[in-house]
């Protein structure tokens, strides 16, 4: 056997559990659900190829078309809040923390932490805090004598204390992605910056943030990728209904809850579920791959 | 997204034929439910089996209630899963059946299915071949639950009617009590707390103009039932929007609230975790002195056989069993709950009260009959309510609401 030979056959050796796993377990699956889009079921069965009728039945008639477009909706919301709130607060963190401040690395940890938690442990812990009766936070208010709504279930402050906590829980990653964009840039250069008389304010907006582009794109599009497959905390806080009256619905719930129905009220419906996972999965890659290739554009310019 | 959900069920599944595999022996069959929590009584219950029949073992599987009919329905289409099945009655019953999943049985292959009422074998048919295909294993009675310590203490009787029901809450708010627990976080529990308080006003006239087409829910009926509920809004717990199903539960268990409208399946439960509490089940409240009382009825679900049981007699003889008497009583002894089996004593007085409550009842109407295909009945009903008690929905839109949504199958629905 030659050395290149036997170099080849070690490389398959390697990469064949890796790909046997990937095969069974990602690829598979997926192509089974984009099978299962095509079909209509008896039961739990497949049993008709029915071509386009499941996606037409959920983007266009009554309910469904209402409920996916409801939902969408408030996947945007959840993508444009986090992105200005979150990452934007992150980036503030990120700036505070490369001045190297007394105590700086301790709230680098602080900052970090909640990352760590799991998103069940955390929406959890926030559904008590946002209790009506026992929690926290409406205790604290009433302290200085505000009543405050029951947070999770008032149609107007559900979905945002949602926001809020997933805000909360993942701050610190984005904040550690920029620290580490801001800390590639060499000192010279914030040095210089500096001596030309630029204020915290112009470095901030005019010298990082467009060396630091290449963290931005990573931010954008996890942000985007996590806020249309946001699922555990809305599942945790408001339940698999979007409760109350689908004000927290969004695609992932909406989603899971028509594939593998909801005990108590709904059906297992794997067409329309399938239809739902399908366009989910082709809206995401297709935003994510052109929002890569516009944001990779803008770090050359940059 | 979808890929690693659908992923899972790969898992679950493949897990599962594990488990049919390593259980396939001679003489031993295996029986998969959700009810982990009855793993004790089940034991107990296969034991006397096994004395009867010396010859066959039951082994008990049991699988998360949320993922069960996932895993079950991906064993299923593998030609494995469990030798007897616990499935759901109704639309839950229907899409494994209609699938081909499970047995149907006959009252050649099993007699005992004459042990069981006419709307308990209902619940367990398939509509399209009017075929049964489980045996019934309990019913539900849904009503209102009563802490007799609170009522004593704030020197107030259970309401008999809607306007006691009235009066009773404002005296028990009065007194800093919360007069009903539940809240309208839980979206399931919404079905419920409807059910409950306008089955009296509805009766079973109603359910039955609705299946011969002759109203819909947007019938003057079932908008001022609806619009009763909104009566309810001041005597439930304080910022009851917010209110989840657990935190009602918990209300009324230490005694800050006086009445639960919930399910019998509640009281074994509640007895388990506060076994001092003085508990009484009651029909909801007549809307007037001397009207009946309906309490709403469903069944839970069944025992079914895989219709590609490896030892089908075996199967079959187990599911025989769990259609007697003899199994009827002692399951009801054992769990707390009410079997639907012909002549079976009910040896609990709490649990023998509230099966005598069934004699005056009528069915749960969305889980009975508007649960087979989607939108279900009751999803549509449960977020229409929990919109309406919220204030931010009429009753009549959550008539209209139901009725077009279910108008999508049901054809009386489509002419009006």
């Amino acid at each position: 056997m030659t050395a290149a030979r036997r170099r080849a056959v070690w490389i398959a050796f390697l990469l064949a559990p890796a790909l046997v796993v990937m095969t069974l377990f990602v690829a598979w699956p997926l192509l089974a659900a984009f099978r299962y889009a095509f079909y209509g079921f008896n039961g739990l069965a497949a049993a008709q190829f029915v071509g386009l009728q499941n996606f037409r039945e959920v983007l266009t008639e009554a309910p469904f078309a209402a409920w996916t477009w409801r939902a969408f909706q408030h996947n945007v919301i959840v993508f444009t809040v986090l992105m200005v709130a979150q990452n934007g607060l992150a980036y503030l963190i990120a700036f505070a923390l490369l001045k190297t401040l007394p105590g700086h690395r301790v709230h680098q940890v602080i900052v970090f932490l909640p990352v760590v938690l799991s998103a069940v442990i955390v929406g959890f812990l926030w559904k008590l805090f946002l209790h009506p009766l026992f929690g926290l936070v409406n205790q604290a208010l009433l302290l200085v004598g505000i009543h405050g709504p029951p947070w999770l279930g008032d149609e107007s402050t559900a979905l945002g204390s949602i926001i809020f906590t997933n805000a909360w829980h993942w701050m610190g990653f984005p904040a550690l992605i920029f620290l580490a964009g801001m800390q590639r840039i060499s000192r010279e250069t914030l040095e210089a910056a500096r001596i030309d008389g630029a204020t915290d304010r112009v470095l901030m907006t005019r010298i990082i943030w467009p060396l630091v582009a290449p963290s931005t794109t990573i931010v954008v599009i996890l942000t985007f990728i996590g806020s249309f497959n946001w699922f555990e905390l809305p599942y945790v806080m408001a339940g698999l209904s979007g409760s109350p009256g689908g004000a927290t619905d969004v695609l992932g719930l909406y989603f899971y809850r028509t594939a593998f129905g909801n005990v108590s009220s709904g059906l297992q419906d794997f067409g329309h579920g399938s239809a739902l996972a399908v366009l989910m999965f082709v809206f995401i890659a297709v935003v994510s791959a052109l929002a890569l290739r516009v944001l990779r554009r803008r770090e050359i310019e940059a | 997204m979808g890929g690693k959900r659908i992923g899972r069920l790969v898992l679950a599944a493949t897990a599962a034929w594990g488990l049919a595999a390593s259980a396939a022996r001679a003489g031993e069959i295996t029986f998969w439910t959700w009810r982990q929590e009855d793993k004790a009584a089940y034991t107990e219950l296969f034991n006397d089996f096994t004395k009867a029949n010396p010859d066959i073992h039951v082994k008990f599987e049991a699988f998360a209630p949320e993922n069960y009919a996932t895993i079950v329905s991906a064993a299923l289409a593998g030609g494995r899963g469990g030798d007897v099945l616990h499935v759901r009655a109704y639309g839950g019953l229907e899409q494994f059946a209609k699938a081909g999943y499970l047995m149907p049985l006959d009252p050649q292959t099993v007699p005992e299915l004459a042990n069981l009422p006419d709307d308990a074998k209902a619940a367990e048919t398939l509509r399209a071949d009017g075929k049964v295909y489980a045996v019934s294993f309990a019913s539900q009675t849904l009503g209102l639950l009563i802490n007799k310590d609170v009522f004593a203490k704030a020197g107030v009787q259970p309401p008999e009617t809607w306007d006691q029901l009235l009066s009773v809450s404002r005296t028990l708010k009065d007194k800093g009590i919360i007069p009903i627990a539940n809240g309208t976080a839980t979206a399931w529990m919404d079905e419920v707390f409807t059910g409950i308080f306008t089955g009296p006003f509805l009766g079973t006239a109603f359910v039955q103009d609705i299946l011969a087409g002759r109203a819909t829910f947007e019938d003057p009926r079932y908008v001022a039932a609806l619009g009763r509920l909104l009566e309810l809004r001041d005597f439930l717990p304080p910022g009851y929007t917010g209110i989840d199903y657990a935190t009602g539960q918990q209300l009324f268990l230490s005694g800050r609230a006086a009445m639960f409208a919930g399910g019998s399946f509640e009281i074994a439960n509640f007895r388990k975790q506060n076994p001092k509490l003085a508990l009484d089940f009651i029909a909801p409240p007549a809307p007037k002195a001397g009207e009946p009382r309906y309490v709403s009825k469903f069944y839970d679900g069944g025992y079914a056989v895989n219709a590609k049981a490896a030892n089908k007699a075996d199967a079959t003889r187990l599911v025989r069993w769990m259609g007697t008497k003899e199994y009827g009583d002692k399951f009801s002894a054992l769990l707390g709950n009410i079997s639907p089996i012909k002549g079976v004593v009910i040896q609990d007085p709490l649990l023998a009260q509230v099966a005598k409550l069934n004699d005056v009842s009528m069915p749960y109407i969305m889980a009975v009959h508007f649960r087979y295909e989607s939108p279900t009945g009751s999803e549509l009903l449960q977020g229409a309510v929990q919109r309406m008690l919220a204030g931010n929905l009429t009753p009549q839109q959550v008539g209209a609401e139901v009725t077009q949504g279910i108008a999508r199958y049901y054809v009386p629905f489509q002419k009006k």
